[in-house]
């Protein structure tokens, strides 16, 4: 297969992998492992196909339409699939659907509804979101959650045969179903958007194609609820992380730290967008943690220099948050903020009470080592850098605490 | 699809209910069983005497093994169940969440398996 084939398959896997996949699902009433292997199919005719015959106009709709007529064979030689969708009084549909060849966007609101179903464990939900909906690789999945690959594979199975044979539907819940179903698919989608914004693996540190899906299933989310305010709240924080996405790295793909990023690179529309739907989260009701994060976001998008940041309104947006989702997480960041706004004397006592619950997580080591660093205690910075060294994901994040701890070292010896 | 709507409920806590909270409940579960038929969901449904008159069988070693009580003791006792016709788990919930012992115990949802 030629270069440039083989590397429109990728991008068009890439970025619509998750559209295709939900259309799929719908074809073949909820079977994903079904939707799945048609996809699977579809990928390896186009490998032969498109060096023979050309690339396709429309990849993603080739794709699609050969994946769902795949699936429809396996569905006509199998009895009991027929007769499910005839049960399910889709099987006129089914034929219809060969004609309509764009993958609806609504599909993929109906796949994370699903995923999200509350008969699954919340455990299974993400799991089973960041699978079909992230396309992420069990092996990343099982290493959020600390197990095994195996055992994630057993989950992922599991969660699917549930939902084929308990009969969870396919489609998005009526409105007096949604709050208690919003709670978790609103996680999902920041989930998805946060895998994008700093990808837990691969060469790239930000996916910008998973931001941007984020960013649209939480606008159709806002769409169809124009009443929810964390709705509304998660997608003015999606907008206002996602608008500083090509400040964040530099020509060599390593992150850009907020205070170095060249502002001019953010992007005016998102940023003027998030602050207006920021304004109308907050202004609804207090508590609510998606409206508080967006607040944060606002804070740095509304200054012009880093050197003009209000971190003491950062800090008490932190300690707002603190108030509802008391984690650890959050009082780390709180610390951060703590030392901006007052100085790293103060952040110090806060931090050293959260050795216990944070000890195994890295930004930790890593906050704590810039301030000693700053407060000038080389000895407990230079131990705390090696820590976080130790516990780096990706490796940009290495490179710079590498660098830094050399910094320390060279600055004891001085 | 069929589902089996188990009931669980607190057998004790029903025993000490009175006479007229007794027969408000009753009222309701008539009342609800009209709705189940009406909308066409209804396949069978019955209430089970409690697990005092409960007898457990098990065959080991070809031996028949009869002990008194239920299966496991358990906060919670089967007390009843509604067999229906529904398209999806989310129109069952629908129906298990309406039923009047909902509020005070659990019903727990079962998906039929047909085997062909």
């Amino acid at each position: 297969m030629p270069a440039s084939a083989h590397d429109l398959l990728q991008t068009v896997l890439e970025t619509d992998r998750a559209r295709i996949l939900s259309s799929l699902i719908r074809t073949c009433a909820g079977d994903f492992d079904l939707a799945e292997e048609a996809l699977h199919d579809a990928v390896v005719a186009a490998t032969t196909q498109w060096p023979q015959r050309g690339i396709p106009d429309a990849p993603d709709a080739w794709l699609l339409q050969t994946a769902r007529h795949k699936a429809i064979d396996v569905i006509r030689r199998d009895q009991r699939k027929r007769q499910k969708l005839e049960e399910l009084g889709r099987t006129a549909s089914l034929y219809q659907e060969e004609e309509e060849s764009t993958p609806i966007p609504d599909d993929m609101l109906r796949l994370i509804f699903t995923c999200c179903h509350p008969a699954l464990t919340e455990e299974a939900q993400l799991a089973l979101t960041l699978r079909t909906v992230v396309g992420l690789p069990t092996i990343e999945i099982a290493r959020a959650f600390l197990v095994n690959e195996q055992t994630m594979a057993q989950r992922l199975v599991r969660a699917k045969k549930k939902i084929r044979d308990a009969g969870i539907p396919y489609r998005v819940p009526e409105r007096n179903e949604m709050p208690e179903r919003l709670a978790a698919v609103l996680l999902a989608i920041y989930l998805v958007f946060n895998e994008g914004y700093s990808a837990s693996s691969g060469e790239h540190v930000v996916r910008g194609e998973l931001c941007a899906h984020a960013i649209h299933i939480g606008r159709i989310l806002s769409e169809l609820m124009p009443d929810e305010d964390e709705t509304m709240g998660l997608l003015a924080l999606m907008l206002l992380q996602d608008s500083r996405r090509l400040a964040r790295t530099n020509e060599n793909g390593d992150l850009v730290l907020l205070r170095d990023q060249d502002r001019s690179l953010w992007n005016r529309e998102q940023i003027d967008e998030g602050l207006h739907l920021c304004r109308q989260a907050r202004a609804a009701q207090s508590g609510a943690v998606y409206g508080i994060q967006a607040a944060i976001a606002a804070e740095h998008a509304r200054s012009a220099r880093a050197d003009e940041t209000d971190w003491e309104q950062i800090v008490r947006l932190y300690a707002e948050l603190l108030r509802e989702r008391p984690t650890p997480v959050v009082a780390l960041n709180h610390a951060v903020a703590t030392a901006m706004a007052h100085g790293a004397e103060e952040a110090l006592l806060l931090i050293n009470t959260l050795a216990d619950d944070l000890d195994g997580y890295g930004p930790f080591h890593a906050a704590r080592a810039d301030f000693y660093r700053t407060t000038g205690r080389w000895d407990e910075a230079e131990d705390a850098y090696r820590q976080a060294v130790a516990l780096a994901t990706n490796d940009p994040e290495r490179r710079f605490l590498t660098g830094r701890l050399q910094e320390v070292r060279n600055a004891r010896l001085a | 699809m069929q589902y089996l709507l188990l009931i669980y409920e607190d057998e004790k806590a029903l025993e000490e209910r009175d006479e007229h909270a007794r027969g408000e409940i009753m009222a309701e579960y008539y009342a609800f069983t009209g709705s189940v038929r009406e909308a066409g969901q209804y396949v069978a449904a019955d209430a089970l005497q409690p697990t005092t008159t409960a007898t457990s069988v098990r065959v080991r070693d070809g031996k028949t093994l009869t002990t008194d009580g239920p299966f496991a003791e358990t906060k919670e006792q089967l007390g009843g169940f509604y067999l229906i016709e529904a398209s999806d788990l989310d129109e069952a919930i629908s129906t298990a969440s309406r039923i009047p012992s909902a509020r005070f115990g659990t019903i727990e949802v079962r998906p039929i398996w047909t085997i062909e």
